[in-house]
């Protein structure tokens, strides 16, 4: 790895994981309007410089650790979290001639990624040694389990179109149509199944505020907690640049003459942000679903329906 | 330890090794247990065992504090029972006391404590589809609600001065009249409340996960509902059409159009219907008192029970002492003996038991409060099913710890 390849990832993390930040502030407006308030308003202008305020004051909250955790796995967990989160980033393309690792096979390394972040939630709820953390431990993992082996096979079907796993491959087979026309029912698999895996409503189960206080994350407080916070958000992000990606096409922009001046990275953006937006409109929508309803949607519908997917989509292409 | 030298093949080996389960205990503060209830619950996996309630952590001793009060000063505790609403509670002591007195209110009374009575029903009703919605995970209804109780809270604010704790009603009558435009700002809040009700129910009841996390769960039959002593909606969602306002007679419910609302299967889901019905009716209630209300005084004529009027009070020598000793002594004239009155509050059916011995205090009160038979019954409503309809379960019954403790 040269130094400019260095330099690059460097930005590109930083500009990322202040993404990251703002996104609860994005998350916060968005809710506070569908809910009939303004959300944050007092921390410089319509609270602009509230995700900074929440920073610092996490950063320098005291660190509790609980005296009966396992304290090198509750060190370690939200670390895996983020590392794992932010390291999906290097195969997106954020354009047509750059993505930080053009890898052969991008969609398998983010589903590997993504499953390695599940092990933060699993192993921080067993560390925290509390049951309301080991409950929503427990749930994590039957849940990330259960909803990977969909999204995985609903982005089978994409790459059987595209003829190959490499992202940027992925987008230039979409020149003609967007995925999201043939694949359907692989877009709406994969976006229930990012929701699961992110644990976002009506799927966070692991951190249910009502029954669980707050699931793995009850003993986590300050920096470590927000950790945890920025791996979900990472998440977030990641799940809607593969939905781009995979399915809307990527950086490709409508074919209009004067759009074309438009960077192709503002597209890739905009996508990611209206699936973000999407997933904010669910939270502030839907109640909860219940553990066993869960397990049964993943394995007694998305599976058997991404399947039928694939062969359908064999067929098609022998058509 | 001879037990154990056998091997590993031998039987209390791998007892031992196969899972007892977990007890988790929930509360005292937990953000789903509506205050300060606790639940020590054995689980097996996800599944409830075995669910056990402990109260207490609220209580405050209102019943002996009572004994020590002459009538009118034990109104401010009844604030304190269900704070979620206030005004009934003022309503149900003040009945209760006036059987007693064998006082006669006079009609505008009776009609401006209805509507006080039924907005304090949908005041509490919204505090309870917005909490239980939001343990069920259905976030802006938990908003929503709070705007148009927001409303309704302006005008108890309006009316007596207090948002939570009005202690609005007096033995015999009301600290004081309620104005037209009031009525006037009351009438247009009943004109857009059913099309919020509406909003809610759009939000909610047609949603597949609400139905799901709410039909079939907690089922308790009309027969066992009444054997464990339910009331109010969370008896009415079981099928039996029992609602105090129509069996006993208190305010002007004779002089409405309403009718009781019941559920059919005795689930989470009918005794939400129950409440989102109960809705509307009590918004009929308030139109129609408010169409119907006559002129007349607010008080009671009973000088032996209720306080001279103050320019009297201040200008002659003999009303002067009757107020110093209604309000030091209480009334000398109470009448011996034992009686239970109760009402129909939000909750359910809210019963004040007198003993008097003729003092100006009670010799003992006792408050039936339906929040303590509700959470008695909660474990047989949530054993054998996943502890995210514990949370479920928990909400439909609506209780208040500060009624249910006392």
């Amino acid at each position: 790895m040269t130094l400019a390849d260095f330099i690059i990832s460097i930005i590109v993390i930083s500009v990322f994981l202040i993404h990251v930040m703002y996104v609860q502030y994005f998350e916060r407006k968005t809710i506070g309007h569908m809910q009939a308030r303004l959300g944050p308003m007092r921390v410089g202008w319509h609270g602009i410089l509230q995700p900074i305020a929440d920073s610092l004051k996490l950063f320098f909250k005291e660190d509790i650790i609980p005296s009966q955790s396992d304290k090198p796995i509750f060190f370690i967990a939200p670390i895996i979290g983020v590392i794992a989160g932010v390291s999906s980033l290097a195969v997106i393309p954020l354009w047509e001639t750059f993505s930080i690792a053009d890898l052969n096979i991008g969609i398998l390394y983010i589903l590997a990624l993504s499953s390695v972040g599940a092990y933060s939630v699993i192993i921080g709820g067993w560390a925290s040694n509390s049951k309301y953390s080991f409950l929503g431990g427990l749930r994590a993992s039957a849940q990330v389990i259960s909803y990977e082996i969909s999204m995985g096979l609903s982005l089978v079907g994409v790459m059987m179109m595209a003829g190959s796993a490499n992202l940027a491959d992925i987008v230039k087979a979409q020149s003609e149509q967007w995925f999201i026309i043939p694949q359907f029912l692989a877009f709406g698999i994969f976006f229930i199944s990012a929701l699961a895996e992110t644990n976002r409503v009506p799927f966070d189960l692991p951190e249910a505020e009502a029954e669980l206080v707050s699931g793995f994350a009850t003993e986590y407080s300050g920096m470590r907690w927000a950790l945890f916070f920025m791996a979900e958000y990472a998440g977030v992000f990641i799940m809607s640049a593969l939905a781009a990606v995979c399915f809307l096409g990527g950086w490709s922009g409508p074919d209009i003459w004067f759009f074309s001046y438009v960077p192709d990275v503002v597209w890739l953006i905009l996508k990611v942000y209206a699936f973000v937006f999407l997933y904010f409109w669910i939270r502030s929508t839907l109640p909860r679903y219940r553990y066993d309803q869960l397990m049964n949607i993943g394995w007694k519908i998305l599976i058997p329906l991404s399947l039928a997917n694939i062969i359908l989509t064999g067929l098609l292409k022998i058509v | 330890m001879e037990k154990f030298s056998e091997g590993p093949g031998n039987r209390e080996e791998t007892s031992r090794l196969s899972s007892n389960g977990l007890t988790l205990n929930i509360g005292p503060q937990h953000p789903a247990t509506h205050g300060v209830l606790r639940l020590v619950v054995d689980l097996d996996g996800e599944t409830i065992v075995k669910c056990t309630p402990y109260v207490g952590y609220l209580h405050r001793g209102v019943e002996k504090l009572s004994e020590h009060r002459n009538y009118m000063q034990i109104l401010p505790f009844t604030d304190r029972l269900d704070y979620v609403s206030a005004m009934s509670n003022n309503i149900g002591y003040c009945t209760a006391v006036e059987k007693m007195f064998g006082i006669e209110l006079p009609e505008r009374t009776e009609y401006i404590r209805t509507i006080i009575g039924e907005m304090s029903r949908i005041v509490n009703h919204l505090l309870w589809l917005a909490t239980h919605a939001l343990d069920i995970g259905a976030m802006t209804v938990f908003l929503y609600c709070f705007r148009e109780r927001e409303k309704l809270l302006d005008l108890f604010e309006r009316l007596c001065g207090a948002r939570l704790t009005m202690s609005y009603t007096r033995i015999g009558g009301l600290k004081n009249d309620v104005d037209e435009q009031w009525l006037k700002d009351l009438y247009e809040f009943t004109d857009e409340f059913p099309m919020r009700i509406e909003q809610y129910e759009t939000l909610i009841d047609k949603n597949r996960i609400w139905l799901k996390r709410t039909k079939g769960i907690g089922v308790i039959s009309a027969e066992e509902a009444i054997n464990w002593g339910l009331s109010g909606p969370t008896l009415r969602g079981s099928g039996v059409p029992y609602d105090i306002r129509t069996d006993m007679s208190y305010g002007v419910y004779d002089k409405v159009k309403w009718q009781v609302c019941t559920g059919k299967n005795g689930d989470v889901y009918d005794r939400y219907r129950v409440r989102m019905e109960e809705f509307r009716q009590s918004n009929s209630i308030i139109r129609q008192c408010i169409d119907q209300i006559p002129e007349g005084p607010i008080m009671a004529d009973a000088p032996k029970f209720t306080l001279p009027a103050k320019d009297k009070v201040l200008s002659d020598m003999e009303h002067l002492i009757h107020h110093f000793v209604l309000v030091t002594k209480g009334p000398q004239t109470a009448p011996e003996g034992e009686l239970y009155v109760a009402t129909e509050v939000p909750k359910g059916e809210l019963g004040f038991f007198f003993v008097s011995d003729g003092t100006g205090k009670p010799y003992r009160m006792r408050i039936r409060s339906p929040s303590f038979v509700h959470v008695a019954a909660l474990p047989r409503l949530c054993e054998g099913e996943l502890i995210a309809d514990l949370i479920s379960n928990i909400g439909s019954i609506d209780i208040v710890l500060g009624e249910c403790d006392r």
